[in-house]
């Protein structure tokens, strides 16, 4: 099976519960006078499990007859392409968001850039480095200072 | 309305609000060129600086200036980074970013500079002639009415968006509305589908989506498909000039997308993001069909008709709030608040009590096209230059870029978490060719969807509102018209197609 009808698959099994949940477990606990109300919180997601449904099942049954396109990247052969720098750069991503609060911007986000940057194969640290700690400096300055968002620049115990 | 003209002419060209239209193009083109600083952030910061300012007109010269500088950097980093900061010019990376892929980046921001000052100058033009009257006609569009307007544009993306592939674009798209249900209705205010966690009690961030759907999925493609050797130089800027040809035949879609994207802007609630798309949508259709397959690919028509469009319906969306004082999106009501704070009452009377603040607004926006247009041909080839930095810089930032955006709008870090989750999701639909446009249109649209749908159902005790209004049937009908046409012709061309072989 092609991976558009695998992920129609899911997709279904997504509206399924989905459309499970508003016709019969939400309007459970909806107060009594809500019920005389032509509209509740239900109502348009019914509508829309059964759209997905229908859209799904076309999709998977085929129903719906598409010429083949030549796809940018072939799944099918994924090792062929650079995977494991993207899923390098990926844990990189979950790595920054689960330290931006306790590390401190300055630090996480210059350690992001310059490891980033590792990653897709940089080695001239001598501009890397300023390069990331001066973006990382400008941007943190911008939103803390002019925007007035509150970002903790350095790591709590550092008094940041 | 001569007089009314000369007040606003007299106001618009002293010296300090002359500063504030250039002042106001700059900060807005600039910051709004980060993702996830759109219109509305920007114009909310300004609000402290206007408010002191004590004048009216030259606050709201100033955030007038910061709007359209705001609209158009957020169409420099749709298409230079294929990562749209603001929902209106989400349309404008469909064919803007293969543009810049093509080495033609920047013909595609000199396009949009022209298509943004024709949109913005004939809809100040537009807001001028029909501002009293078209009041009226907003009046006019009840919800039920939104409700079928929404409905179209949806199904008009579903049917062309999916290049012969309705099902999977329709199933996008009601994927992005599930996903709009997801925490706090307007009208109910109950949790909905948040399985608890206190996280999704306020729904997905819309910026998150967006560079989940858009950036992130990108730069993974760059990471794991470096280019060839043969578009390595895809950085260089080469043509900055548009062709006569080219200028003649993006001409009559500036025209009308222009035209139909301010009346679109009038209607309160359809706004910016709605025209851009009705655009896109229409101009695709409307293309012969050797143009229609360009669409998508890097075709100069469908970025100046999303780019115009966009630009028109910011100044329709002045017509209710000048005329009648009722705010047509969230960044006019953040400018309603501006008015209030600074003690002037927008509302009917707003053209007779006080004509130097009308008139000189709707001058302002002549001034602050020109200078839109003056600053930024100039600053073009510089700021394409974004695209020569080498890849293992650029791809880096364009990552920390997509994090920032999805963090200052919610500053909360379960939002980056989301994002990584979803561009990880939105990267495996890309691969099975699903088209990830209209699941973010579904989901910004899908509030508004249901809160239209929710009233009418309220107001006329059941369904009967579908039945009841003859413009919501026809405008219904016209959406399932939309979504079976391309399927129907797609089947005849099939069996002529095995006639002929047959024949044969």
């Amino acid at each position: 099976m092609a991976l558009d009808r695998w992920i129609a698959l899911i997709l279904l099994s997504i509206c399924l519960a989905y459309g499970y949940t508003a016709w019969f477990t939400m309007d459970s606990s909806l107060a009594p006078f809500m019920k005389r109300n032509p509209i509740w919180p239900s109502t348009f997601p019914k509508v829309l499990s059964i759209l997905g449904v229908i859209a799904c099942c076309t999709i998977l049954f085929g129903l719906e007859k598409s010429e083949e396109k030549p796809a940018e990247i072939n799944y099918r052969r994924l090792g062929d392409y650079h995977l494991s720098q993207a899923l390098m750069l990926l844990g990189l991503m979950v790595a920054y968001a689960l330290c931006l609060r306790p590390v401190g911007f300055i630090v996480s986000t210059s350690a992001f850039l310059i490891l980033g940057a590792a990653i897709l194969g940089e080695r001239g640290w001598r501009y890397l480095l300023p390069i990331a700690l001066i973006a990382t400096l400008v941007v943190w300055y911008l939103v803390q200072q002019v925007l007035g968002i509150y970002m903790r620049p350095l790591p709590g115990f550092w008094g940041g | 309305m001569l007089e009314g003209l000369l007040i606003g002419l007299q106001t618009a060209l002293s010296v300090q609000n002359l500063l504030m239209v250039i002042g106001g193009c700059l900060i807005g083109t600039f910051i709004g060129m980060l993702p996830g600083l759109g219109p509305m952030s920007i114009i909310a910061i300004m609000i402290p600086v206007a408010i002191s300012m004590g004048d009216p007109s030259a606050a709201l010269i100033l955030l007038a200036g910061v709007y359209y500088g705001a609209i158009f950097g957020g169409s420099t980093s749709s298409i230079l980074l294929n990562a749209p900061g603001v929902a209106g010019t989400v349309a404008s990376s469909f064919d803007g970013y293969p543009m810049a892929r093509q080495g033609k980046a920047g013909k595609a921001l000199t396009i949009a500079a022209i298509a943004s000052f024709a949109g913005g100058t004939i809809g100040a033009l537009l807001l001028m002639i029909f501002a009293p009257a078209l009041s009226s006609v907003a009046l006019l569009f009840h919800s039920p009415e939104y409700f079928a307007l929404m409905v179209v544009g949806l199904s008009a993306i579903a049917a062309f968006a999916g290049t012969g592939q309705v099902a999977k674009a329709l199933l996008m798209t009601t994927l992005g509305l599930i996903m709009a249900t997801v925490g706090e209705g307007a009208l109910f205010n109950l949790p909905r589908f948040t399985m608890g966690l206190m996280d999704l009690q306020s729904g997905f961030g819309f910026i998150t989506l967006a560079m989940a759907m858009f950036a992130l999925p990108e730069a993974l493609f760059l990471v794991l498909k470096p280019k060839t050797a043969q578009d390595a130089d895809s950085g260089a800027i080469t043509d900055l000039r548009i062709s006569r040809a080219e200028a003649k035949s993006i001409a009559p879609v500036i025209g009308r997308q222009s035209i139909q994207g301010f009346f679109i802007g009038v209607l309160p609630g359809a706004g910016a993001t709605i025209a851009s798309f009705l655009g896109y949508a229409v101009e695709r259709s409307l293309a012969p069909k050797q143009e229609q397959d360009q669409f998508g690919k890097g075709s100069i028509k469908g970025l100046a008709a999303p780019e115009s469009a966009n630009n028109a319906a910011c100044t329709g969306s002045f017509v209710p709030l000048l005329t009648l004082g009722i705010p047509g999106s969230g960044t006019t009501a953040i400018l309603l608040g501006a008015l209030v704070a600074l003690n002037v009452t927008p509302g009917p009377r707003l053209m007779i009590d006080q004509p130097e603040v009308f008139w000189a607004v709707i001058m302002s926006m002549f001034i602050g096209n020109l200078v839109l247009l003056i600053l930024n041909l100039p600053l073009i080839p510089y700021i394409a230059k974004v695209l020569s930095v080498p890849r293992s810089y650029l791809i880096p930032f364009i990552l920390f870029f997509t994090l920032m955006g999805a963090y200052i709008g919610q500053n909360n870090a379960t939002e980056l978490l989301l994002l990584v989750g979803f561009g990880v999701c939105a990267t495996a639909l890309r691969f099975a060719d699903y088209p990830l446009a209209p699941l973010l249109i579904g989901f910004i649209l899908g509030g508004m969807l249901e809160d239209n749908f929710s009233r009418s159902m309220q107001l006329y005790d059941g369904a009967a509102f579908i039945w009841e209004r003859p413009l919501t049937l026809g405008l219904l009908c016209f959406a399932a018209l939309l979504v079976l046409l391309p399927s129907y012709r797609a089947r005849r061309a099939r069996l002529r197609a095995q006639g002929v072989a047959e024949g044969d």
